[in-house]
């Protein structure tokens, strides 16, 4: 609880470069999901068997949920917003296995994440509207606020990282000072709270991505 | 008092979470109710509702979090004290 949430826990070093303990752990999510993908596509048929439809019911889900949100064909962002959602769930839910700590909780995790959507909002907003195009929606309401708008790319992608992290960084601290001063029993009503918060978080960082791609690209074409 | 600097710093960081919690928390608070509010009267729009209320929740509660980094900064990354 002494340690610094800001500082990475260094686990060892691979020649020069130092591997921190959420990197560990996201390397071994990236297992665990690929894996299951694997495990459920491996047969995959008309006729799938439980894993397989469980996927399936996972994946048009989330395409219904962000068709509502971009009023628009979700295919082409499922990609990048599935995995998101999915790599986070994953990633908010190993703080209840002993001895994992969620990568979300120290501030690389997020801040790559949110530089991945920070970069995909341009990427998406550029092919579907083209470069010029694009770029006239910082003048839009107004040239005067050219300043206002570029200042708000870059705080809302920032407050996009501090949300994720902030959250999942003050619950670990929550559960160490009831742990701490309490015991065994009391900290599980708060691991359950936790469950919830990362459900929450998961579900508040993909739409946040979604509402961004969704306002770059633009509404009006397509269905 | 020569480790001032470090007990102005705890007392900072108390402030800020403290203070800059009340806002964000009577904020949600209108926005809950209203939200309520709306879902009695037409809670066919509950879906919608709910996801834009998540997402407005998430925008405000980030005011609270920003104050909860800037006393983490202060208690764990003071960049005045040694």
């Amino acid at each position: 609880m002494d340690a610094s949430p800001l500082a990475p826990e260094i686990l060892f070093l691979v020649g020069p470069v130092p591997i921190s303990r959420p990197v560990v752990t996201t390397w071994v999510i990236m297992i665990a999901v690929v894996g299951l993908c694997r495990l459920g596509t491996r047969r995959a048929g008309i006729h799938g068997g439980t894993l397989q439809t469980v996927l399936e019911i996972t994946v048009e889900t989330m395409a219904d949920q962000l068709r509502d949100i971009l009023r628009r064909d979700p295919w082409p962002f499922l990609p990048l917003l599935g995995t998101l959602f999915v790599f986070l769930v994953f990633a908010n839910l190993t703080t209840v296995i002993p001895g994992m700590k969620p990568p979300t909780g120290h501030v690389e995790t997020p801040a790559a994440l949110a530089a991945i959507v920070f970069f995909s909002v341009h990427f998406f907003g550029i092919r579907s509207r083209g470069a010029v195009d694009y770029a006239a929606r910082y003048l839009k309401p107004n040239p005067v606020l050219l300043p206002l708008n570029v200042l708000a790319e870059i705080t809302r992608t920032f407050s996009l990282m501090i949300r994720l992290f902030g959250n999942m960084m003050s619950h670990e601290f929550v559960i160490a000072i009831v742990v701490f001063m309490a015991g065994l029993f009391l900290p599980i009503p708060f691991m359950l709270l936790g469950i919830l918060i990362g459900i929450i978080q998961a579900y508040i960082f993909t739409i946040l991505a979604a509402v961004f791609i969704g306002a770059a690209v633009g509404n009006g074409e397509g269905g | 008092m020569e480790n001032s600097l470090q007990i102005w710093s705890i007392i900072g960081a108390a402030a800020a979470v403290s203070f800059g919690a009340i806002g964000p928390a009577l904020g949600e608070g209108r926005a809950i109710a209203a939200a309520m509010d709306a879902i009695a009267r037409q809670p066919e729009s509950a879906a919608t509702l709910s996801r834009t209320l998540f997402v407005g929740l998430a925008m405000i509660e980030t005011m609270a979090i920003y104050c909860l980094v800037i006393a983490l900064l202060l208690l764990y990354a003071n960049p005045f004290v040694g």
